[in-house]
């Protein structure tokens, strides 16, 4: 088949046809809900107002975005710190060995969302696996309460996302030629620093960019601050989904999720800006 | 007087491969030290193991006399120069040459000094703030180079240094390589597989072959004296006779051509000739042996002889210029 | 790579461990209790089958994997024929504009939620009845992306050479592609259904968003969801590891059938 653009057109007509009707007619529709009114019985009345984003600044929702950026940005922390371990270790197994490694470490990511989550509840619960450890280890008290606690949430978002950040982190260091590093200890550098000063900077930007997608997909997430967290964190997406299907408050909704995805939006220009103002410097000091 | 570096017997394997075996080799100070073989032979293996990355299985590495077989490459006082001279991409030609003084912790201005100097003798500085990925080939190697040199290393190991670049570069940067080991006096072990490249910048050159030390001496001493067959036939150009069970060889600018005086002396054909610059390359055919004999004369005399495709030629040599190998 | 130290090696194998013990023991606590005749998951009374019985014996869940089974498989084979469409057309074309790769790359970077309210806004403000068709719309949004990136892929390292042998010999562009084109990236295609099908299975926001009222339209992961905000029943478990049984499979055929399809 020869590059042609006709035909190349038509064969991606049916999909991208789909994509538009489904995707961006609704995306676009959403965006378009932001900007009007509350009716009072709960529906749409169709007059134009900036209220729904004015009310995003409003402190009790300022304060739902700034906890749920913080429990995002604590679970992306920890399971990039995780991740780049297993990806670092899977990166250093031998060369044979590394695909059913990254296999089994990626595996889970795909399986079942809600069963992956439900089995921390088992773990976590009151009555859970932990709880009867401890009492088995002789602990007397009252059972620690685990589940419905931010760090639960947390946990649960660092449990489902990690796979993800391992595939992201292992890209990079996979592809680092080991000579590099050797030339680092050639050079008098220890362990660490050749860590610190090699290998690191050279793969953070591809890290990055797994960073961003464990945040925004955290900060949206609504399935685990609902079973892990008990409904007492509401996180963006729970207010989204309440807006919805609760409160009845499409428009609010609907601006909520425009925020979400400026936030995503967001994130990923600053990451390929800063990726492309690398690129950029070192071109700039090859002209002067 | 100990010798700089002492290889006392050294050997590692790999599974069931034995890439250095039993190797022993002294290196004296300021020597300019060559190790050549074919692929796989073990010259990287060796280097490896001098940097620290490889420890070997049995023998031992004496630096200054003191066993250095166990030490990390961190803290040896010999650095490498790899074959894919393996920059650090994310900094610049600057930060490059700096970053092995900075672990040394010296001062900021003594850095800056020295990582000045080696980047006016490599002729660098121009582009001391492009990264390594907007350098040519030959930029990239004097920045490796000057990143292995301004550590000042007892000894430096150089990996194929000219390997990536093209031919003409490669004559260029040959000598280069000289005059930069003169003017700092540091004593380098080069690897190549080119032989030519050996015998130009090296002061003594070994042979390898299947991790086996064949020969060491001076390029004069392996090329005119070649230790074995294998090494007669790596090093230059080499005819071999098979005559009562011994091998006789002789270099093709031995062979003259229609002699007044010869202690022997072959009937030939000339079947092809091929100009190598100002020389010119017979191909001989004769019943010495089945392949055509290699022949070298000057454009000069085949002008003289008028020598074509065709015809016949008498050869013939003295016995002084002949190597004789029984096996 | 430069030998490693044995302290190195332990510490890195030792990471290895703690890593795929975390990954991989709250699902076999889920695995083990199924078979726990008590059900409970502080005491272990016996080895027993009956939550799977009792699975079986459960109307709703029945009807609930009838459900997915319906939508999976009917929006993994619209959205393979449209992805691999796609694929075909997007690497056969002379210039690939942002837009159009930011387009096809959405669907798989988008939150759910966003992209479930916004299909129930879609639908509703349409007075478009919602069910299982509804579900069946939607998923193929994102199935039919993953299904063009798995496809693309393959056809990144595809030799179109042979495309232009195929026709050189006399092939029409339609027998070519049925004799030469399809047949080498049938794994890819195969591949990638298999990953659309286990998302399909799994996906529960979108489902839930755009199923509409009533229990007919109910599937697996929205049953789930619904029995875990009940409490912990050892039902779950069971229907937990069934599930779980399902996806893995498929997702190891997908990747045996083209590697990189999960992992690279
Ligand atoms: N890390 C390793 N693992 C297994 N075998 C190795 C390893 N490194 C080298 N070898 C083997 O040891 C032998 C010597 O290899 P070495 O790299 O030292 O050769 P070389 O002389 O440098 O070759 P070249 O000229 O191709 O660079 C080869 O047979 C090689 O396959
Ligand atoms: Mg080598």
């Amino acid at each position: 088949m020869t590059p042609s653009n006709a035909r190349s057109t038509l064969l991606m007509a049916p999909a991208l046809a789909w994509l538009t009707a489904l995707m961006v007619v609704p995306c676009g529709l959403i965006l378009a809900l932001g900007f009007f009114r509350r009716g009072t019985y709960g529906g749409i009345e169709y007059t134009f107002t900036l209220e729904n984003f004015g009310l995003l600044l409003d402190p009790l929702y300022a304060g739902i975005f700034l906890t749920s950026a913080r429990i995002a940005g604590t679970a992306t922390l920890i399971a990039v710190v995780i991740g780049y371990a297993a990806a670092y270790a899977i990166a250093a197994a031998p060369r044979h060995r590394q695909p059913i490694l990254l296999f089994f470490a990626v595996l889970p990511f795909w399986s079942n969302y809600l069963i992956r989550t439900y089995a921390w509840i088992v773990l976590l619960n009151r009555e859970g696996l932990i709880t009867h450890g401890l009492r088995m280890l002789g602990y007397e008290g009252e059972p620690p309460s685990m589940l419905y606690t931010e760090g639960a949430v947390i946990t649960g978002l660092v449990y489902n996302y990690l796979p993800f950040v391992i595939l992201a982190c292992y890209a990079p260091l996979s592809r680092l030629n080991p000579e590099l590093a050797e030339a680092s200890r050639d050079l008098g550098a220890s362990a660490f620093t050749t860590f610190r000063r090699v290998i690191l900077p050279m793969t953070v930007p591809g890290i990055a960019a797994g960073a961003v997608f464990v945040f925004v997909l955290s900060i949206g997430n609504f399935i685990t601050p609902a079973l892990l967290g008990g409904g007492r964190f509401q996180m963006i997406g729970n207010l989204v989904y309440a807006q919805f299907l609760t409160a009845n408050d499409w428009p609010f909704g609907a601006a909520l999720s425009m925020a979400l995805i400026a936030i995503m939006m967001g994130l990923l220009t600053l990451q390929t800006f800063a990726a492309e103002k690398g690129a950029g410097e070192a071109r700039e000091a090859a002209d002067g | 007087m100990t010798p700089l570096l002492s290889i006392d017997n050294v050997t590692k394997r790999f599974g069931r491969v034995i890439a250095v075996d039993g190797v022993s080799l002294d290196i004296a100070e300021n020597e300019f030290f060559a190790l050549l073989g074919a692929s796989g032979s073990g010259k990287t293996t060796l280097l490896r193991m001098l940097a620290g990355f490889e420890t070997p299985e049995e023998g031992a590495i004496l630096l200054d006399g003191a066993d250095i077989s166990h030490m990390p490459p961190n803290r040896r006082p010999v650095n490498l120069m790899f074959q894919s001279y393996a920059l650090f991409p994310h900094m610049t030609v600057e930060a490059n040459i700096a970053y092995g003084l900075e672990m040394e912790h010296l001062p900021k201005a003594e850095i800056t000094t020295r990582v000045g100097e080696i980047m006016e003798i490599t002729e660098l500085s121009p582009m001391a703030r492009r990264k390594p990925d907007q350098l040519s080939g030959g930029q990239r190697q004097r920045v490796a180079l000057a990143r292995a040199l301004v550590k000042r290393p007892r000894l430096l190991l150089l990996d194929e240094p000219l390997g990536a670049l093209d031919k003409k570069l490669r004559a260029a940067m040959q000598l280069e390589l000289k005059r930069l080991q003169h003017e700092v006096g540091v004593t380098f072990i080069v690897v190549t597989h080119d032989q030519e490249e050996a015998l130009v910048m090296a002061d003594r050159v070994a042979i390898l072959k299947d991790g086996r030390l064949l020969q060491v001496g001076t390029p004069h001493e392996v090329y005119e004296h070649p230790a074995n067959r294998y090494a007669a036939d790596f090093i230059g150009v080499m005819n071999f006779i098979e005559e009562d069970g011994k091998t006789i060889a002789i270099r093709p600018e031995r062979i003259r051509i229609f002699p007044d005086t010869a202690d022997r002396t072959a009937k030939g054909k000339i079947v092809a000739r091929a100009y190598h610059g100002l020389d010119l390359q017979l191909h001989v055919e004769t019943d010495l042996s089945q392949r055509p004999l290699l022949v070298r004369v000057t454009a000069d005399a085949a002008d003289r002889h008028a020598l074509a495709e065709g015809d016949a030629v008498t050869l013939g040599w003295n016995h002084t210029d002949t190597r004789q190998f029984n096996d | 790579m430069a030998e490693r130290t044995p302290a190195s090696r332990v510490g890195l194998i030792s990471v290895l461990i703690l890593i795929f013990a975390f990954l991989y023991i709250p699902i076999a606590v889920l695995v083990i209790l199924s078979f726990n005749a008590g059900g409970m998951p502080t005491a272990w009374t016996g080895f027993s089958v009956k939550w799977y019985g009792a699975l079986l014996g459960n109307a709703d869940i029945l009807q609930a994997a009838l459900n997915t089974l319906i939508v999976a498989v009917i929006s993994t084979l619209i959205a393979t024929a449209l992805g691999t469409l796609l694929a075909l057309g997007i690497e056969t074309r002379r210039r690939k504009g942002r837009a159009l790769e930011a387009l096809v790359f959405a669907p798989m970077i988008i939150p759910d939620i966003v992209l479930a309210i916004a299909l129930l806004s879609f639908f509703s403000l349409l007075k478009f009845p919602m069910g299982l068709h509804t579900i069946i719309l939607s998923h193929v949004v994102f199935n039919l992306a993953f299904v063009s990136a798995v496809v693309r892929a393959r056809l990144k390292t595809f030799d179109w050479s042979v495309t232009e042998a195929s026709a050189d010999l006399g092939a029409s562009a339609f027998t070519t592609f049925r004799r030469v084109t399809l047949p080498l990236i049938l794994p890819a295609v195969i591949a990638g259904a298999l990953l659309a099908f286990t998302l399909s299975v799994d996906e529960f926001i979108i489902a839930f968003f755009t199923a509409g009222a009533g229990r007919s339209s109910t599937t697996l992961p929205m049953q789930i969801f619904a029995m875990i905000r009940f409490g912990v029943t050892p039902e779950i478990n069971a229907l937990a590891t069934l599930v779980m049984i399902v996806s893995v499979t498929a997702l190891t055929l997908s990747q045996r059938l083209n590697r990189g399809v999960i992992a690279p």
